[in-house]
């Protein structure tokens, strides 16, 4: 089963704007993950940019992830395609190595906002997948709770870039305008009683981890009780 | 590998690390100043750009990155996921 996601999100910057802050987007103060980089092909084919990169990320995954991936670094491969005639920047980006273990593919189409000319619509589209037997439903969760983490600060991480990049649009910005909007569904409707039971799972698994944290403290407080009169006859 | 300093590069040799840095600059200003103007003509950063993939292609050799797998294009091929209407 794949999980399909989809999110929008308003730059308050031109698109001319928002495609120079693409290629410059890192480093920022979100982007301490991201380790790599690099150009692996750039040509121009019908006035169109078409540019391959590889990124190597830190790879975060939850400790009970590790049995199944035990690689620090992930390596992403983005393909890009920008269109200055039309004004569109396609970027499409999945990742490379332990794809049955979990496969993310993420398509962000960036375009002029119908709402303002001035500003930047970015349109993203996410498929998670796995097919490691029985696990793969905490896994597209896991995958999933983190991608709708990972949107806002990322768009947080761009929008700090062009902010640098171009300070007179950004003093005009408003503040208060609702930048992130989210859809999420099945592309099979049938399994979407099964996707609840991921997230149930998912989060008996972290009550699971909260419990063993209240234990750790409840443990914690019981020693600090325990060594209070021994710390007091210490002090002077 | 680990995290280091910028430029965020996989080329490991200071020169190559260098030359990330010039061929960014020169993509950067061609970009915004020829390229979104409408000017097609890519031959003010070519050599930099062929001297900086060679040092990536041997960096990704070196990791054992499969590269036919880098080399497979999804984006507009048959490979490209649709969105579910």
């Amino acid at each position: 089963m794949v999980k399909y996601f989809a999110s929008s999100t308003i730059f308050q910057f031109n698109w001319d704007q928002v495609t120079q802050g693409f290629w410059r987007r890192y480093p920022n103060p979100n982007s301490s993950h991201v380790v790599s980089e690099d150009i692996i092909s750039r040509e121009i084919k019908d006035g169109k940019l078409y540019s391959k990169r590889l990124l190597t990320k830190t790879n975060r995954i939850p400790k009970w992830g590790e049995r199944f991936i035990n690689k620090n670094y992930v390596n992403i491969i983005e393909e890009s395609i920008v269109d200055p005639k039309d004004k569109i920047l396609v970027t499409y980006t999945r990742n490379l190595g332990f794809t049955k273990v979990m496969n993310v593919i993420e398509k962000v189409v960036y375009t002029i906002s119908e709402e303002n000319p001035k500003w930047t619509v970015a349109k993203r589209s996410v498929w998670i997948d796995s097919s490691v037997f029985g696990f793969s439903l905490a896994i597209q969760a896991f995958g999933l709770d983190r991608f709708k983490k990972n949107a806002t600060k990322m768009s947080d991480g761009f929008n700090y870039i062009l902010a640098h990049m171009f300070p007179n649009t950004a003093m005009s910005m408003n503040p208060n305008l609702s930048q992130m909007g989210f859809s999420d569904k099945n592309i099979e409707p049938s399994i979407t009683r099964l996707t609840h039971a991921a997230e149930d799972l998912q989060h008996s698994l972290q009550d699971r981890a909260e419990k063993v944290k209240d234990a750790a403290k409840k443990a914690t407080n019981l020693a600090k009780q325990k060594t209070q009169p021994v710390y007091a006859a210490t002090q002077p | 590998m680990t995290p280091c300093a910028p430029p965020y590069t996989m080329c490991t040799s200071s020169v190559s690390r260098e030359l990330k840095q010039i061929y960014d600059n020169c993509f950067n200003n061609w970009f915004v100043e020829k390229f979104l103007k409408g000017d097609n003509n890519d031959v003010q950063c070519a050599t930099l750009l062929k001297v900086y993939k060679d040092c990536v292609e041997k960096a990704m050799k070196e990791h054992q990155i499969d590269l036919h797998d880098v080399e497979i294009n999804h984006l507009e091929t048959n490979k490209e996921k649709i969105p579910p209407s």
